[in-house]
């Protein structure tokens, strides 16, 4: 199958031809098994057989390839990308697996069992009967400050995250703070230490000992991780130089006037003025109708 | 720890490079006058080597070029994997284990807590991507100090001891002169107060002047720190200056040990007294 767009155009019936969750079942086991190892060892990366799907490796091939691997007739999905269910990303990928499951979609993070993602992490917080999947585009947090993936892997091993702190170390040496604004390492279970993948700050606290399972894949590079529920993450950061997060200067979402959520700035084409909006819609969504209600109450 | 106990023993050290046969060892040697096996080809750059170093000295390791001093020190500090030998270091596990069979993790742990180098080339031993403060603070990431203000007023601290200007601690080593980069190297060497220095031709590529500063500071450091060290040097002056005890290499044996000032007032050994003769 060439592409999504060609395996999305087929009459249904041929669609239909395929096996459940378009992968076969030994590939979907094997992911499982993978997956498994994953959860027993939390932040380390674990290769596995990455497979060929309708979509470029590198746009969600990772993620997809798990939630394919788990999802079962009476699944609940949702899929976004930076906190939309409307991008284009999110839609294909949601078609694709909705066209060889059957399974029901949603928005609403609430109602969600598997959550697909790109880049964010809900606002409303995961609970412990839902899987929250993300796609990786870059697995290994070393590559920036280690081009060998051999020597990356024996850092890793042996603990020795020396050269990742240095760059914590030049960075507030010259900045004043440290200036990684998204893919910020985080140690997990105070072993290994990973790339949560390009979520904002804002996202990685949400991580920390949180009741939903994470897992990870990336398809390209074909590596698989997880945070298991309850798991200690800790972003790194030095004792008189704490982590922060996003701030957004008191500003407010322009359709729901929420302060306490992740904010994407955009700029009226005439006036050039900035407003900010919410990034997850869902979030943004349901606030707007909860707010109507209380007016039309009144 | 027992007293008295050196604070570094090697036994038998050898490193073979090639294929390896049972002759090797004896087919080599100052007696035989070369370091390859006539019989297989690999090249024994340093075989049997045994050695101690007490507390608070200098031992030094002279002989010419391709005698496999460079080789024990490499082997010592974990760059290369020797092919035989034991190594035990009084502060690990009280001297009983060998620091060459120690798992990776526990290897460098090693070479982060309990030993320093500094190379020949400052470009070993410095990442030169970096800023000098950062190659300090490099080796006190290493062991889990992540105090921002303390980890840079601890580099400032070595800085001004091996007399870097500490105006210049942000900028990259690439731009100091090459005494100045060898001190940036003492500095991270001396990082987390290891025990022992291992100190591989580190003035052979300065001009007299500048060596004899480097070889002041290293003086003062032993003297003021304490610390033991291993001088590897081709330059029996700088052993002069330095070591208290030394070895003399040759061929990959050591063919001669004992007090600096015996060795070269009265050398014993055939190849030590043409060494010694051929200094002016």
């Amino acid at each position: 199958m060439a592409s999504i767009r060609e395996f999305l155009t087929l009459p249904r019936d041929r669609q239909r031809r395929y096996n459940f969750a378009y992968l076969d079942e030994h590939s979907k086991r094997e992911v499982r098994r993978r997956l498994l190892k994953a959860v027993a060892i939390p932040g380390h990366q674990v290769p596995f057989a990455s497979r060929e799907l309708p979509i470029a490796r590198g746009w969600g091939t990772g993620g997809l390839q798990i939630t394919l691997a788990l999802i079962g007739p009476h699944d609940v999905l949702k899929v976004i990308d930076q906190g939309a269910d409307d991008s284009v990303n999110a839609v294909n990928l949601r078609q694709l697996i909705v066209r060889t499951t059957g399974v029901r979609t949603t928005t609403d993070t609430r109602h969600a069992t598997v959550v697909q993602t790109r880049h964010r992490i809900p606002e409303e917080p995961m609970t412990a009967d839902q899987v929250l999947v993300l796609q990786v585009p870059e697995p290994e947090p070393l590559r920036h400050v280690e081009p060998s993936t051999v020597r990356a892997r024996r850092m890793h091993a042996e603990g020795d995250y020396s050269a990742m702190w240095v760059r914590l170390y030049e960075d507030v040496v010259r900045w004043g703070e440290v200036t990684i604004s998204s893919q910020y390492p985080v140690r997990v279970h105070r072993r290994y230490v990973m790339d949560p993948t390009p979520i904002p700050r804002w996202d990685v606290p949400r991580l920390h000992r949180a009741e939903v399972l994470y897992l990870f894949g990336a398809g390209r590079e074909k590596r698989l991780y997880a945070v298991p529920p309850f798991t200690e993450v800790e972003p790194l950061a030095f004792d008189d130089v704490p982590f922060r997060v996003e701030e957004f200067g008191g500003a407010r979402c322009r359709r729901c006037g929420s302060e306490a959520s992740f904010l994407n700035a955009s700029f009226d084409p005439v006036t050039g003025a900035r407003t900010f909006v919410c990034s997850d819609t869902d979030y943004c969504t349901r606030r707007m109708a909860a707010l109507r209600f209380e007016e039309t109450a009144r | 720890m027992t007293a008295g106990a050196p604070l570094l023993r090697v036994d038998g050290l050898t490193k073979i490079y090639g294929s390896c046969c049972p002759a090797c060892v004896a087919l080599t040697g100052p007696d035989v006058g070369t370091n390859v096996c006539p019989r297989c080809r690999s090249v024994v750059a340093c075989a049997d080597v045994s050695l101690v170093v007490d507390a608070g000295e200098i031992f030094g390791i002279v002989g010419e070029s391709g005698s496999g001093k460079t080789t024990v020190l490499r082997c010592l500090y974990g760059d290369e994997r020797p092919t035989s030998g034991c190594a035990r270091l009084a502060s690990l596990e009280d001297g009983r284990a060998n620091v060459f069979e120690a798992p990776p993790r526990r290897r460098h742990e090693i070479r982060t807590r309990l030993l320093g180098m500094v190379y020949q080339h400052p470009s070993l031993g410095l990442r030169m991507d970096l800023s000098s403060g950062a190659n300090i603070a490099e080796r006190l990431l290493m062991v889990g100090q992540r105090h921002f203000g303390r980890i840079r007023a601890r580099a400032q601290g070595l800085l001004e001891r091996t007399e870097v200007p500490v105006s210049r601690m942000d900028e990259s080593p690439r731009r100091f002169s090459g005494g100045m980069q060898q001190r940036v190297q003492i500095a991270k060497a001396l990082a987390n107060d290891p025990p022992i220095l291992l100190l591989d031709e580190v003035t052979s590529s300065l001009d007299a002047s500048v060596q004899a500063r480097v070889l002041d500071l290293i003086r003062e450091l032993q003297r003021r720190l304490g610390v033991a060290m291993i001088v590897v040097s081709h330059d029996l002056g700088v052993i002069r200056l330095l070591a208290s005890r030394t070895a003399v290499m040759k061929d990959g044996r050591i063919v001669e040990v004992g007090l600096t000032d015996q060795i070269l007032e009265d050398p014993q050994h055939e190849y030590t007294q043409l060494l010694v003769g051929a200094q002016v």
